[in-house]
């Protein structure tokens, strides 16, 4: 297949060898879980257990609300503890709304969903129901709720299918060991999700330093006309979506658009096995393996976690520390954000956890630009970085979104080229974060505008109604007839009055 | 005929043209810069900035009498752009950043009285006579003006929480380590 070059990117060093070869292995179950209610994009999940209900692997414990959410089950039987505010794996260390269940060590499963016998002959609306009540979400690490995704072929022409099994980013062995262990059944997921889309076509891009991976897939796919493996250059950060789409068909995303505008839906592998066990097995979305790895960690491995052990479980499961890690990372090292604590739980967009010495830190000191157009030349979104920086330095942020800020996703290329060590992925950050606070401020001073105004609308119509019930009462009736007559008719003359 | 016809043509389009080139060129200048600030304030009527509504204010705002940073509810988004708008540097010093808050009401003070109910110009505060009231944080926009009314002090102003979802990375402070440049003298 004949692939297309993307825009700049980096190279860096992949140190992904420290997990790639250790199979998966699964989490002993924790003695207690907590599953926060929000671990997509979206709207929280509401509440559907209290305290000290006994529940069962499996079983809804939170339904997804609104437009865009998911639901959450219980990964393991148990009793809930309580439903309380949890500190969230996110660098505030903010605390979110979390589910705390103690495990009863049996891991009995609940009733499940009847699998859908033949979800080749079923509609896209059986099909995704199913994966909404399943509760899945993308898991390359955006969390967004797949039904939704899944749902685009109703309102676009779609041709391909495109699995994402690129995993640009150092360390991170989870998608890799997932495509060699289980190739039928992400394979069998994406056939069953390009049914739901419509598409005819299934591209799976897989980063040429996976090898292993791209044999297994594609031995497990050669049943399948449909299905091509494709073996995508090594290049960060291909395993952006619009990045993949670009390398495989030549076209880009505009900005702001989708890469369903070009025809194409990118799904993570991760996320096709669990449309598998979704649909052929009624097994909701309760575990995801996590890569653990870094210098400071004892024993690097690949673990199927049960969603909601604490990251501190699995550094336990580890080995512990072998040495003080300068940052703990949730994600890889690129994109992936610091952790305020241990204590913050495993989510479904957890993809790895990693535990970095200061050596294997850039943490050296910021000296002043030397202009040398490197993040220029390396963005793989044609910005500007070192301009951006440098109005947004000054506050001026509103020159920095004419040049493009709020199009970067974050991926980090400008900052580690830099021979001046700037911080410019976290410049676009801060830019972003308040741009977007302006945007709501915006959006809710316009909603403020629209209440005042509703209320205004009802007071004056209040107080007409007022005054011509006022002026009703004054007109004197000699008969019950009469009086309406006349109240009807002064009523008609107060408002005409009011309208004058 | 015929020259009847081009003739009362030719007028009709010469006068049609004049009175369309008059209404263009001498119309009334009504001031377009009152209404166009007008759209930028919250029109919430809340009266914190010492006019009686938004539309005064923009009025002052227009003929230069009032500074641009008195709208609190608008905070510093609508500070800003009423400053680019009318091209004049916001002195921010005046103007404390308090940041957005949000109205509160100690359930254990509230009698019931609806005062603030009727006070409340976006409509936020849920209750009935004799019944406790509570605030609809979603819709309240922090004007305070229900706290001047409450009569037994039920009402507070309190910040609006950071949450994960309002939350973001703040603005990186690098390190200057380039030395300060040295001025050499000249002997």
């Amino acid at each position: 297949m004949k692939l297309f070059p993307i825009r700049g990117g980096i190279h860096p060093d992949y140190r992904k060898e420290q997990t790639s070869e250790k199979a998966i292995v699964d989490l002993p179950m924790p003695s207690t879980l907590y599953i926060p209610l929000q671990q997509h994009i979206g709207a929280p999940a509401e509440v559907l257990v209290s305290e000290g209900d006994l529940v069962k692997k499996g079983q809804m414990i939170a339904r997804n609300q609104g437009a865009v959410s998911a639901s959450q089950h219980a990964p393991t039987s148990g009793r809930i503890r309580t439903v309380t505010e949890v500190t969230a794996p996110h660098p505030s260390g903010l605390p979110q709304s979390t589910i705390v269940l103690e495990s009863d060590g049996k891991d009995e499963w609940a009733e499940l969903l009847a699998p859908i016998a033949d979800p080749f002959a079923a509609d896209m609306h059986t099909i995704n129901d199913r994966v909404a009540q399943s509760g899945i979400v993308g898991m390359g690490g955006a969390a967004f709720p797949s039904a939704i995704k899944l749902n685009l072929g109703e309102q676009k022409k779609l041709d391909t299918l495109l699995l994402n099994g690129a995993e640009c980013e150092p360390y991170l062995t989870c998608d890799d060991r997932v495509m060699r262990e289980f190739p039928e059944e992400i394979i069998d997921g994406a056939r069953i999700m390009a049914h739901a889309l419509g598409t005819a076509r299934i591209v799976i891009g897989i980063e040429q330093n996976k090898p292993q991976a791209i044999e297994n897939m594609t031995k497990a796919a050669s049943a399948f006309a449909e299905i091509e493996v494709v073996g995508v250059p090594v290049q960060y950060p291909m395993g952006s979506e619009r990045h993949l789409v670009q390398a495989i068909t030549g076209l880009e995303t505009p900005a702001r658009k989708l890469t369903a505008d070009l025809g194409i839906v990118v799904h993570n592998v991760s996320t096709a096995r669990a449309v598998h066990h979704a649909v052929r097995f009624g097994r909701p979305l309760v575990s995801r393996v996590v890569t653990v790895s870094g210098n400071a960690i004892r024993e690097p491995k690949n673990i199927m976690t049960p969603i909601g052990a604490r990251i501190a479980d699995l550094i336990e499961f580890c080995g512990g520390f072998a040495s003080r890690p300068e940052s703990v990372v949730n994600g890889g090292p690129m994109m992936g954000q610091p952790l305020a604590s241990l204590e913050a739980p495993v989510v479904k967009g957890t993809s790895g956890i990693l535990a970095l010495t200061a050596e294997e830190i850039n943490d050296n000191p910021t000296t002043p630009c030397i202009r040398c157009s490197s993040c220029v030349t390396i963005c793989p979104c044609g910005l500007s970085p070192v301009d951006m920086a440098a109005h947004i330095r000054k506050d001026k942020l509103e020159l920095a979104a004419k040049l493009g800020v709020m199009d970067c996703f974050s991926c980090g290329s400008c900052s580690f080229i830099c021979p001046s060590h700037i911080p410019l992925v976290h410049y676009f950050n801060y830019a972003k974060g308040v741009l977007n606070d302006l945007e709501r401020e915006r959006n809710k001073n316009e909603r403020v505008k629209t209440l005042a105004e509703a209320r205004n609308i009802r007071l004056e119509k209040a107080a007409e109604a007022k005054r011509a019930a006022l002026a009703a009462r004054k007109t004197p009736s000699a008969t019950t007839s009469a009086g309406n007559e006349n109240e009807a008719k002064t009523t008609a003359t107060t408002e005409e009055k009011v309208n004058a | 005929m015929w020259i009847a016809i081009g003739s009362l043509t030719t007028m009709g389009l010469v006068l049609g043209g004049l009175l369309g080139l008059a209404a263009r060129f001498l119309a009334v200048q009504e001031n377009p810069l009152e209404e166009e600030l007008k759209e930028m304030l919250p029109g919430s009527q809340c009266g914190q900035c010492g006019y009686v509504g938004c539309s005064q204010y923009a009025a002052a705002l227009a003929k230069g009498e009032a500074s641009v940073t008195l709208c609190t509810p608008g905070g510093k988004a609508t500070i800003e752009a009423l400053a680019k708008k009318l091209g004049v540097t916001a002195d921010l010093s005046e103007h404390e950043e308090k940041g957005p808050e949000h109205a509160f009401i100690v359930e254990d003070l509230c009698i019931g009285c609806t005062r603030c109910i009727r006070e409340c110009s976006t409509d936020a505060i849920m209750g009935a006579n004799k019944l406790m009231h509570t605030i609809i944080v979603d819709v309240c926009h922090g004007c305070g003006k229900c706290v001047k009314v409450c009569p037994t002090d039920a009402i507070l102003m309190v910040p609006v929480p950071v949450t994960l979802r309002n939350w973001h990375w703040p603005k990186p402070q690098i390190e200057q380590t380039h030395s300060e440049p040295k001025v050499g003298h000249a002997h």
